[in-house]
């Protein structure tokens, strides 16, 4: 092994060492920062350990894609919102997925075209990582759509849906599996090769298109793990170590959050590995609500009297916290409560949100202390001893109905104990039912208090009748 | 050959069981860090990308080549940027008078 090899090895090794290092640093939130730091250096390492290669000639064109895609990067990552996070998240797995597609298209090209044909370990780690790759593109672009609402949020479906996807998934799989017998060179698998990627596009776009809106947090991960594997692919093809640690960790990554996921969504994970899922309940469950009791409706004065006579409160987030962007209401709220005698916490569900950990960006961007935060398992038994529960644009994720219903779509699911609080005040924009089209029972119940409208106006309304009122205008 | 892929799937397999131990201590609070920090580091297909870019493979190899680099930069720059944006926010205590900046 000549030194320049060993000197690159040596840096790869380096960059899969401290990717390793920095994602440990992730576990908690003080060792989060510098963790990164040893990732970004990882980086560093195997940028310049690549430029050092052999087979690099001119450096001209790299410095033009460097450039545009650190411009680009620099302004996304300064400018996006956080509560467009898991529309950027979306974005950047396609990015991810059309360089690692572009990468295999390209060695494919390359080697046909100067007539070499590629080994049998190429050939099929190529395959899969252009399908892949491809199919990552094209159905990240679908999230994104859907987050972005550019597609509609509600599934769409036709019959035999799941079917013909999975005799996509296999004829495509087949695919390349002809391929590598028949060899590169062959004239079929040269035009064969196309198609297949054309099909990972196709199939990324079915494979998303029967998904709700609420289950956007699984595709994301998902899509994540796919990025991931396509990477990894690459790694193989490329006989490059680091990019299959790389793509290792990153697949591994997605996967874990998709489990972590389906299991507070209460989905079998192969029902999520198939997309056959977020299918709207038909029928029975909206039906039988209309004859049920009237809810509770309250005006801000009432809730507000509630929340002044409360020492112990718990906020429930959901999405309707991002979409109305009342997080740092919120907070200015829950410092007024906090002044005036009151403990205040945060009760997150795994799945709130359109992300994993959607809910605790947006509170941490708000100046929420993360020691205010805490999960379903930390809280749930909290709930009978509090005596305000405050919704602010969660649904499904406090429906009673997981628990006590074995005919609701989310029976079984992991939700909030909201109900047992002594007084529960549901901040919602109106009686639509949540994403999930389900009848929420809590929101009837005699203890519940219904304020309808935008929950940051409702908040700040709230914060200042605690503040300015003070008990005096009685 | 044959070697290489037997190395090869020694190595996914033992990084993907590292991974998995380490992300799954990985609390809640942090999933979307998470999210966004391994994303930056899939950019690593950069590695592939740069020699697409920088190997005279002929002109279509090239373009290829140059976009996948932009993606994938687009991927480590604004993956870490983001993630250290988003790890900036989380603290322990309000600091007097913070308020977030965005």
């Amino acid at each position: 092994m000549e030194t320049r090899e060993l000197v690159v090895q040596l840096l790869y090794f380096s960059a899969a060492f401290l990717f390793l290092l920095g994602l440990r640093g992730l576990g908690k939130a003080d060792t989060a920062r510098r963790g990164m730091l040893y990732a970004e250096i990882g980086m560093l390492c195997a940028v310049v350990g690549t430029l050092l290669h052999r087979e690099i000639i001119t450096y001209q064109w790299i410095l033009i894609g460097i450039v545009v895609g650190s411009t680009i990067g620099t302004l996304m990552g300064l400018y996006i919102p956080m509560t467009k996070m898991p529309e950027r998240i979306a974005l950047s797995h396609a990015f991810g997925g059309l360089a690692v597609a572009l990468v295999g298209v390209a060695e494919f090209y390359r080697h046909t075209h100067e007539g070499v044909a590629l080994s049998t370990l190429q050939m099929t780690a190529t395959g899969f990582e252009v399908f892949l790759g491809a199919l990552t593109f094209s159905g990240s672009l679908m999230a994104f759509g859907k987050l972005q609402g550019f597609i509609t949020g509600k599934p769409v479906t036709y019959p035999l849906q799941n079917a013909s996807n999975v005799l996509l998934l296999l004829g495509t799989v087949g695919g390349v599996i002809f391929s590598v017998v028949q060899g590169s060179l062959d004239p079929t698998t040269q035009i064969l090769f196309y198609v297949l990627s054309g099909l990972g596009l196709l199939l990324g776009v079915l494979l998303v298109l029967p998904i709700g809106g609420a289950d956007m947090p699984v595709v994301i991960c998902l899509l994540n793990s796919y990025a991931g594997l396509a990477a990894s692919a690459t790694g193989f093809a490329l006989e490059n170590n680091a990019l299959i640690i790389c793509g290792a960790l990153d697949g591994g990554s997605g996967f874990i959050l998709a489990m972590m996921m389906s299991k507070a969504m209460n989905r079998s994970f192969s029902n999520v590995l198939f997309g056959a899922f977020g299918k709207p309940p038909e029928a029975g469950a909206a039906a039988a609500a209309p004859t049920g009791p009237a809810p509770n409706e309250g005006s801000v004065e009432d809730a507000v009297e509630v929340l002044k006579a409360a020492r112990n409160i718990i906020v429930v987030p959901g999405y309707g916290m991002a979409v109305s962007q009342a997080q740092h209401a919120m907070r200015d709220l829950a410092n007024a409560l906090a002044t005036s005698g009151a403990t205040v916490r945060y009760a997150i569900h795994p799945v709130a949100g359109r992300m994993p950990g959607h809910m605790n960006v947006l509170l941490a961007e708000a100046n929420v202390p993360y020691d205010q935060l805490f999960d379903l398992d930390q809280i749930n038994d909290d709930f009978p001893q509090t005596d305000v529960c405050l919704v602010v644009g969660a649904n499904d994720v406090v429906n009673p109905a997981a628990k006590t219903n074995p005919a609701s779509p989310i029976y079984g699911m992991p939700v909030f104990n909201a109900d047992l609080a002594a007084t529960t005040i549901v901040l919602k924009r109106s009686m639509n039912p949540g994403f999930a089209g389900i009848e929420n029972e809590l929101f009837v119940k005699p203890n519940t208090m219904l304020v309808l409208g935008d929950a940051k106006k409702t908040i700040t309304s709230f914060t200042q009748a605690i503040k300015g009122g003070g008990g005096g205008m009685h | 050959m044959t070697e290489h892929l037997v190395f090869g799937l020694y190595i996914f397999m033992l990084a993907a069981f590292a991974g998995f131990q380490i992300i799954a201590k990985v609390p809640p609070l942090l999933h979307t860090p998470l999210m966004s920090a391994t994303n930056a580091i899939s950019g690593i297909s950069l590695v592939g990308s740069l020699v697409a870019a920088g190997g005279s493979y002929g002109t279509i190899a090239t373009i290829l080549g140059v976009i996948a680099v932009a993606s994938a930069t687009i991927n480590v720059v604004g993956g870490f940027l983001i993630t250290d944006r988003m790890l900036k926010m989380f603290r322990k205590r309000p600091e007097p008078g913070a308020a977030g900046k965005r």
